[in-house]
C-alpha cells in the first residue's frame, strides 16, 4: 500500500510512471524506486522460495545486506530487489531455489 | 591506479561528517558508498533529534542529512556512489566494484564508517515474509513511502522500536502491540509515552512464541516470561497482525576492519566485537581509522561526532593541522561526545567506550 498522505513528509507527489512484469502480471511502479517497494505496494510479499524446503522468503533488512529478497530480474538470478531500482518494462520472477539464468530482456 | 589522500568508506552520518572535516582542513577526500544515494540511514530519520543545540537537537534527521550533503558538495569532496568496497589490501589500497566493474583506489589514510545492520530473532515462523527489521520497515515507509503491512507487532522497546512504532502509525498502519522481553521499557520514556497515548499497549516480560501463516505472516502468538526469562504456560495470546517488526539491536559491520587486520575487543553493550581504537579514532593499524556504528552501536549524533574526530585526526596526521589547532578542535569534539554519553541511557555507553580506549592503551 502506498502512503498518500503523511503528517511530516506531506502528500505524495510522485505517480506510477512505469510497469514491471512480475511472474507474467503487470504491476504499476515508479521509475527509480526499489523493485521491492513496488512489489510491497502491489501487496506482493513472497519474493522467493528456499532451495531445499521451498519455504517462502520476503524482505528482511531492506538495505541490501541480508539477500533474503533476491529474485530473477531480467533473466539474472539473485538480484537484491531492495536496492535495485525499477526500470520500465523490467521482467521479474519469483526465484525458486538458486534460480536459473534466463534470457536478458 | 586512482589515488587520494583520505578514503572514507560509507557515506552515512559518520562518513559524511568525516568528509566535511577532512575537506575543510584542505585534504583531498574520496567518499565511497555502495548505495545509489548518500546519507546512509539518516534519510529515514524523520523525527527530531535529541541532545543539546550543538547536536542539532530539534532538527529532523533527514534535514541534517541534506545539510551534510550540501557541505560535502561545497567542499569538493569526491563522492563515489554505487561503489561497494570489498577489500582493503596492502599499502592502503581499496578494492571496489562500481557499475559492475572492478576498481582500485590507493589512499594515504582510510576511514571505515561502514555502520551496522539489524539483528534477527529466532522463533518458529521467523523466516516468513512479513517478519522484518524495524529499520527495514522504517526505510519502506519514510524513504520509499510504502507500507509493509497494515497490522503490526513491534518487538523490542528500545528507541528504535518506540520511534518506528510511532512512525508506522504516522504512515497509516495500526500497531497492535509492542512487546519487550525485559521487565522494563528500554528506550526513552518520552517516546514510550507518545505511543501509549496513541493507544498502543506495551507488554513487558513478553516475547514471541510463534508467527502464524504459511506463505506470509497471518498472526502471532505471544506469551509472558517469568523472572528467569522462561515462558509461563497458559499466558499465550494470539494477535491479529500481518507484519512483525524486530527492533532487537544492531551489530557493527566490521568485515572490512577484520580483513584489514585491525585488532578487536569484545564489548557486548556496543554490539559485540568492535575494532580497538585510540582517542583519534585510529585503529591498531597506523593510518586506518574507524567512526560511527562500526566502533560500537550508538546513535547518529555520536556517529557524526566520531566522524568529525576521525576527519580532524586524519587531516592532522597528513600535516593539514598543526598540533595545537588539532588539539583544540579534537577537545571540542570530545566534550560534545562525552556530553552525549551521559545520563541513565548514555552512561553505559560512556563506560563501554572507556573500556574500548583502555584496550588500545593496554596494547601500546
Amino acid at each position: 500500500m502506498r502512503i498518500k498522505h503523511h503528517p511530516i513528509l506531506n502528500d505524495e507527489t510522485r505517480e506510477c510512471n512505469a510497469t514491471i512484469i512480475v511472474d507474467g502480471k503487470k504491476v504499476p511502479a515508479i521509475e527509480g524506486e526499489p523493485i521491492a517497494a513496488a512489489l510491497l505496494a502491489a501487496g506482493i510479499r513472497k519474493f522467493r522460495e528456499t532451495p531445499k524446503y521451498h519455504k517462502p522468503r520476503g524482505i528482511f533488512c531492506a538495505i541490501g545486506r541480508c539477500t533474503d529478497c533476491v529474485m530473477i530480474v531480467d533473466g539474472i538470478p539473485n538480484v537484491r530487489t531492495c536496492v535495485t531500482p525499477v526500470r520500465n518494462g523490467m521482467v521479474i520472477k519469483t526465484q525458486k531455489g538458486l534460480g536459473e539464468w534466463g534470457e536478458k530482456s | 591506479m586512482k589515488t587520494t589522500e583520505i578514503a572514507i568508506i560509507g557515506a552515512g552520518p559518520a562518513g559524511l561528517s568525516c568528509a566535511v572535516e577532512a575537506a575543510k582542513a584542505g585534504a583531498k577526500v574520496t567518499l565511497l558508498d555502495e548505495n545509489l544515494k548518500p546519507g546512509g540511514q539518516l534519510f529515514k530519520q524523520i523525527h527530531k533529534f535529541f541532545g543539546s543545540r550543538e547536536h542539532q537537537a530539534g532538527t529532523r534527521g533527514f534535514r541534517i542529512g541534506e545539510q551534510l550533503l550540501k557541505e560535502t558538495e561545497e567542499l569538493g569532496v569526491e563522492v563515489l556512489l554505487n561503489a561497494a568496497v570489498y577489500g582493503i589490501y596492502e599499502n592502503k589500497t581499496l578494492a571496489y566494484v562500481k557499475d559492475g566493474k572492478d576498481h582500485a583506489l590507493r589512499a594515504e589514510r582510510i576511514v571505515i564508517a561502514a555502520g551496522a545492520s539489524e539483528n534477527a530473532l529466532s522463533f518458529p515462523g521467523c523466516t516468513l515474509p512479513g517478519v522484518m527489521g524495524a529499520g527495514a520497515a522504517q526505510t519502506m515507509i519514510n524513504v520509499h513511502r510504502v507500507l509493509p503491512g497494515k497490522k503490526i507487532l513491534m518487538v523490542g522497546s528500545g528507541n528504535v522500536g518506540l520511534i518506528v512504532s510511532y512512525q508506522l502509525m504516522q504512515a497509516g498502519a495500526e500497531v497492535k502491540a509492542l512487546i519487550e522481553a525485559a521487565p522494563q521499557i528500554g528506550g526513552y520514556g518520552v517516546h514510550a509515552a507518545k505511543i501509549r497515548r496513541a493507544g498502543v499497549p506495551i507488554y513487558v516480560s513478553t516475547t514471541i512464541k510463534e508467527a502464524l501463516g504459511t506463505e506470509a505472516v497471518e498472526g502471532v502468538v505471544i506469551h509472558s516470561l517469568d523472572e528467569k526469562w522462561q515462558p509461563i504456560p497458559g499466558t499465550e495470546r494470539t494477535l491479529d497482525v500481518d507484519t512483525i517488526c524486530l527492533a532487537v539491536g544492531l551489530s557493527p559491520l566490521t568485515e572490512l576492519a577484520w580483513m584489514a587486520g585491525c585488532e578487536f575487543t569484545f564489548i557486548p553493550p556496543l554490539g559485540g566485537h568492535v575494532p580497538i581504537h585510540d582517542e583519534n579514532m585510529e585503529t591498531t593499524l597506523p593510518g586506518i581509522y574507524v567512526a560511527g556504528d562500526i566502533t560500537g552501536v550508538e546513535e547518529a549524533s555520536s556517529a557524526m561526532e566520531e566522524g568529525r574526530l576521525a576527519g580532524v585526526a586524519s587531516a592532522e596526521s597528513l600535516g593539514y593541522y598543526d598540533e595545537d589547532t588539532a588539539k583544540r578542535l579534537k577537545d571540542e569534539i570530545w566534550q560534545r561526545l562525552n556530553s552525549l554519553r551521559t545520563g541513565p541511557f548514555g552512561e553505559g555507553r560512556f563506560k563501554a567506550k572507556i573500556k574500548q580506549l583502555q584496550a588500545r592503551r593496554q596494547l601500546a
